[in-house]
């Protein structure tokens, strides 16, 4: 089931700027409160709505009350304790972080350098350095929630969190001191790192567990160059992660499969190991069909059947170096079953589905399924199942 | 009127640059290329050809490979020259730890008197053939000099247990030592093992120290290379290393061989021999023209060529274990398939430029002099001290480890600027030797084509590539797991749960 992550209602006079809070059901001490965007659900509001960061409600909220808030909110159901959401003046109602999933991740910026053919997420060339503020809210937020609801992993991503430049330096520093318990996993092209003195200070930082995930489409210049629309781009994200290697930063090498990259996944499987043995994990991850991806579908999906051997023999190359590889975002009955223990759960909570026919398979439970986005669309990729029997 | 007879003049070059590579022709229609960094792939000639003369086609089915594989870069020169670059420095990072195998020859005094010793040795006699204790503690200075974060300490005679009370003061005091030093710190004993007995197993133990023992296959050959009164050197193997195994862990034992004349003809039963004791390892070694091994003109009887040609065969046998499910692999051809396989650097002094002599070990003999290897040390024995490097009372660490004759041997031991090296694809997996080189060749540096040390390793490396182009999946995958160090994934499906 996928989940809802926004809803839409009105706002305050006086919500002004986007306000951050953490949810409450209950009303807390006037202490917290500045953290606190106070959720109600019916009946009638509290006698003492004073010093929230917000309100947040289907219903109407007393003209009086001083704090911002958004009324008539269309669903709130899909809101709990401790989320953290955002109030934005339009009215909108966004969750920012869930202690209940094992996904979150902090949306640095809508920018990139890049224009991958099958971006999930097109970016915008918008000024938003200005949220940077957010950010830094947000993991103060997430930091002072119940220690149970600390999270165990946090990403990073965009757009290209690497545009913010000093600003995610301090992000992560940021993270490093409030939750050192959290690993980070940054998603970046990598090809700001070019420059080795950002690498370095990234280094310095030493934040006690951090990653960072960098796509590699293919161990030809060209190839990848046209997968991310950008010319140079591999040459930069290659000497970005030597620099990063060579500070001993934790990399990953995400490699995604569609019909642009799955010719030469071998040899850029071969041409990994040769030159950057020290990556951390090999991400081999199936196409989510959302975004641009959309727009080029026909020029990039195939059927993951089609390519079990290519997907097998790379796999297979890796593991035999002792590198960590995982497959992401495949549903098990779709690749080799000598595969299934590199397959790994990915898809974020939120938007991972299963189709009827999943009901009857008996792997389900450890299978990663689909992207919402590829069900949605299960007429069009000619999506199907082969339930597995006991 | 002639021009129907001229060629087509070439097509317009396609803008690639080649970037440094070695190569050698294999079998008159192919030509094997090496980079520096020990990356390699098979061309044939006319491909090959074409790629030199710089007319290779983009559409070619090469030219995707080698640029893949970084032979040739037809984009920005610096990206790929940057990732050659940092590899070679990874290749090359040996040489950053500086010195890290320290040999103690604590004594010449033995219990055998095999006739290829390559060490020489006394038949008990007193101790001044001993090292003394002002000794070992100069020797201990010394090794602490090392900047190398982590120290190897091999006890070496002799028969070093002959004087185990001597290996524990020195161990004693090396870990006093290191208390402020914080090195890590490895101790292993060549031994024959006849010596040994349950207090020595018990502070072996205590200690976490390692064995090397000596076993050259079954007892008959074993008993014949190498003789002790009773001749019951293999028995006393054989029972001890059980005790010890039982003792110590089953791999706290390792065992070297060496190649006599009478191996020759025993390739499969020696691998057998070591099979049935339940080793995974075994070490095949030539013969060194040193110490006894020359006096008695052991090395002179047989051929480079034979050794090969046992080699070979013993290697096969290996290969046949593992078919059958008993994994076994030959230690010097997993050094050799590590560097052609792996980007990683590998730690052995024999195979590296430069040489490991002195820079990467050093032997403390026991009478205080210091050798840069123990070929180094064993050309003394016969008289000749050129690669004597100081004396541990006499000379300071500097004057050792920086004085003339360790920086010449360093010199002629960088395979990029010797004669015959420095144009061989062989270069990024081999070593100079140049020690051996002055004993057989009169000159560190030498003369390849007649050198016996080139001999063996191209035979070997040729070998290798041959087995690994086989297109035999096993022994690819066998090979892979040697020089990863990681078993061989298995492939056989998955049951649903």
């Amino acid at each position: 089931m996928s989940l809802r992550l926004q809803t839409q209602g009105h706002p305050s006079p006086n919500l002004r700027a986007n306000v951050l809070g953490r949810i409450s059901l209950v009303p807390t001490g006037r202490e917290a409160r500045g953290d606190t965007v106070r959720l109600l659900r019916g009946g009638d509001p509290d006698a003492d709505l004073d010093d929230y960061a917000g309100i947040l409600t289907e219903a109407e909220v007393p003209e009086s009350t001083p704090a911002p808030w958004i009324s008539h909110a269309r669903c709130l159901d899909h809101l709990s304790a401790g989320d953290v959401v955002l109030l934005q003046p339009t009215g909108g109602v966004r969750t920012l972080f869930r202690p209940a999933s094992p996904h979150n991740s902090i949306f640095t910026t809508d920018r990139c350098n890049s224009y991958c053919v099958m971006c999930s997420q097109p970016p915008r060339t918008i000024d938003d350095s200005e949220r940077i503020v957010e950010h830094l809210r947000l993991i103060e937020l997430i930091a002072r929630g119940a220690p149970s609801d600390i999270p165990r992993e946090l990403g990073i991503t965009g757009g290209e969190p690497t545009l913010l430049g000093n600003d995610l330096l301090r992000i992560i520093e940021r993270c490093r001191d409030l939750l050192p318990e959290t690993a980070l996993h940054i998603l970046s092209n990598g090809r700001l790192f070019y420059y080795g003195s950002f690498a370095r200070r990234l280094a310095e930082i030493e934040h006690p567990d951090l990653m960072i995930g960098v796509p590699l489409y293919s161990d030809l210049d060209v190839e990848h160059d046209r997968v991310v629309q950008a010319p140079g781009a591999f040459g930069q994200t290659l000497i970005g992660l030597q620099n990063l290697g060579r500070f001993e930063v934790p990399v990953e090498i995400r490699v995604v499969l569609h019909r642009m990259t799955i010719e030469r996944l071998e040899p850029t499987a071969a041409f990994i190991y040769r030159n950057l043995p020290f990556a951390a994990h090999i991400a081999l991850m199936g196409l989510e069909p959302i975004g641009l991806a959309v727009k080029n579908l026909d020029s990039l999906w195939i059927d993951p059947r089609d390519y079990a051997e290519t997907l097998e023999a790379a796999t297979f190359y890796l593991a035999a170096r002792g590198l960590d590889v995982s497959i992401y975002n495949h549903p098990l009955c779709a690749v080799p079953r000598s595969l299934w223990r590199f397959c790994r759960r990915s898809i974020s909570d939120w938007k991972n589905e299963y189709l009827e026919d999943c009901s009857t398979c008996s792997v389900r439970a450890r299978c990663g399924g689909f992207f919402a986005s590829a069900v949605e669309r299960r007429g069009m990729l000619r999506l199907k199942v082969t339930p597995i029997g006991l | 009127m002639a021009s129907a007879n001229f060629a087509e003049p070439p097509a317009p070059a396609p803008a690639y640059r080649l970037l440094p590579f070695r190569f050698e022709r294999w079998k008159k229609r192919e030509v094997l290329l090496v980079n520096d960094v020990g990356d390699s792939a098979f061309l044939d000639a006319p491909t090959f050809y074409a790629l030199v003369g710089h007319c290779l086609s983009v559409a070619s089915p090469g030219y995707l490979e080698l640029k893949s594989k970084l032979f040739l870069t037809d984009g920005d020169p610096t990206v790929a020259i940057d990732l050659l670059a940092t590899r070679y420095r990874t290749n090359k990072s040996f040489l950053s730890g500086f010195t890290g195998l320290h040999l103690f020859v604590i004594t010449l005094r033995c219990d055998h008197s095999c006739p290829y010793c390559q060490v020489s040795r006394v038949k008990d006699g007193g101790s001044r053939w001993d090292m003394s204790p002002e000794t070992a503690e100069r020797a201990i200075d010394l090794m602490f000099r090392s900047p190398s974060p982590t120290l190897k300490v091999e006890f070496q005679g002799g028969e070093p247990l002959l004087r185990f009370d001597l290996i524990r003061s020195i161990v004693e005091r090396i870990l006093e030592r290191n208390r402020t030093e914080g090195r890590q710190i490895e101790f292993v004993i060549a031994t024959n093992l006849a010596p040994l007995d349950d207090e020595m197993l018990a502070y072996l133990k205590d200690r976490s120290i390692l064995l090397s023992t000596s076993l050259d296959g079954p007892a008959p050959l074993h008993d014949a290379n190498r003789p002790r009164p009773g001749r019951d050197s293999h028995a006393l193997v054989e029972k001890n290393l059980a005790r010890a195994r039982e003792a110590l862990g089953h791999d706290r034992i390792s065992a070297l061989m060496t190649t006599t004349e009478r191996s020759l003809a025993q390739p499969r039963e020696i691998v057998d021999e070591y099979v049935r004791l339940g080793f995974d390892s075994i070490f095949l070694r030539s013969i060194s023209p040193y110490g006894f091994a020359v006096r008695t003109g052991a090395a002179a009887r047989y051929q480079t060529s034979h050794f090969l040609d046992f080699y070979r065969a013993a290697l096969d046998r290996i290969i046949e274990w593992n078919r059958r499910g008993t994994p076994i692999r030959e230690v010097y051809s997993q050094i050799l398939l590590s560097k052609i396989l792996t980007p990683f650097a590998t730690h052995y002094v024999d195979l590296q430029s430069p040489g490991g002599a002195g820079i990467g070990a050093v032997v403390y003999n026991y009478e205080g002099d210091v050798y840069a290897s123990d070929e180094a040390r064993m050309l003394a024995e016969m008289g000749d001290f050129t690669f004597r490097l100081g004396n541990v009372h006499r000379n300071t660490y500097e004057e050792i480890f920086g004085g003339e004759t360790l920086r010449s041997l360093v010199a002629s031991s960088v395979l990029e600027g010797l004669p015959g090296c420095n144009r061989c694809a062989f270069l990024p997996f081999c070593g100079g030797d140049p020690i051996f080189h002055h004993r057989t060749q009169g000159d560190p540096i030498g003369h390849r084509p007649t050198s016996a040390f080139c001999a063996k390793n191209m035979g070997i490396l040729r070998h290798l590539f041959e087995r690994l182009r086989s297109g035999d999946r096993f022994v690819v995958d066998l090979f892979t797991s040697w020089a990863t160090g990681v078993p061989a994934p298995r492939c056989e499906e998955e049951a649903p749960v």
